[in-house]
């Protein structure tokens, strides 16, 4: 049953998630996992020294969720994984706003916190996502980190 | 015909959300090359170092082949997550 596509929950929303019912649904009837990680991705007041007021995420509709569900595809041949549930939101959201969920489970911790680690990673280099700060000064688009493209390739 | 998309940033600074055009390259070098030729921020932005490129909403290479049918997207380093 690992492998079940119903296993694996992908979202590309402009809706808020809500952390207790995602927990739900991961540990909901799943009594063969002993492990759940997961990280919870916000929008932040400063970035580069930059006074932020919000952001708009645009994304790229056709191509999101199947970059997304060819992540977790890498992440389950990689590690023994349960549930994996990853939603991405879009749209303009407001300082503290939440904008990403990666939740996965498995039996034994190590394989629940690389496979979240490496989600990430790889999410913030292969998925095609833009983020538009709103500031003070005027908007902007946010450029890509090297630090980003260098923690991805080290998978 | 080969619909080609452009995001995020690019979009903007080209002024074009999406075009059609005739498939009479061979490959995304090609299309790049043939783009370029549309103006000065056409040929500065959709370089290969600066513009990231996927056919059919998979990433690609330079060398990727082109046929009739393919939507073609440009975009800058994404910057999700």
């Amino acid at each position: 049953m690992t492998n079940a596509p119903q296993q694996n929950h992908i979202s590309v929303q402009q809706q808020d998630f809500d952390l207790a019912a995602e927990y739900q649904a991961l540990t909901a009837n799943n009594q063969s996992d002993g492990a759940v990680v997961h990280f919870v991705g916000l929008v932040r007041d400063n970035n580069l020294g930059r006074q932020v007021q919000a952001l708009e995420l645009e994304h790229y509709p056709a191509m999101t969720s199947k970059a997304l569900s060819e992540l977790v595809d890498e992440a389950r041949q990689r590690w023994d994984l349960g549930r994996v549930r990853l939603i991405h939101r879009v749209g303009k959201l407001g300082l503290g706003e939440q904008i990403v969920f990666v939740g996965v489970t498995s039996k034994h911790r190590g394989s629940a916190f690389a496979a979240c680690e490496f989600l990430m990673d790889q999410l913030k280099t292969r998925a095609p996502f833009w983020k538009k700060e709103h500031t003070q000064q005027g908007e902007h688009w946010i450029e890509a980190r090297e630090s980003d493209r260098v923690k991805a390739g080290d998978w | 015909m080969i619909k080609v998309l452009f995001f995020a940033q690019l979009r903007e600074v080209l002024g074009c959300a999406n075009l059609e055009l005739e498939a009479n390259v061979r490959n995304i070098a090609e299309l790049r090359a043939q783009l370029a030729q549309k103006g000065q921020s056409w040929q500065e932005f959709l370089a290969s170092d600066k513009a990231l490129v996927a056919v059919n909403q998979t990433l690609v290479n330079e060398d990727c082949a082109l046929n009739s049918g393919d939507e073609v997207a440009f975009f800058p380093p994404v910057t999700g997550g």
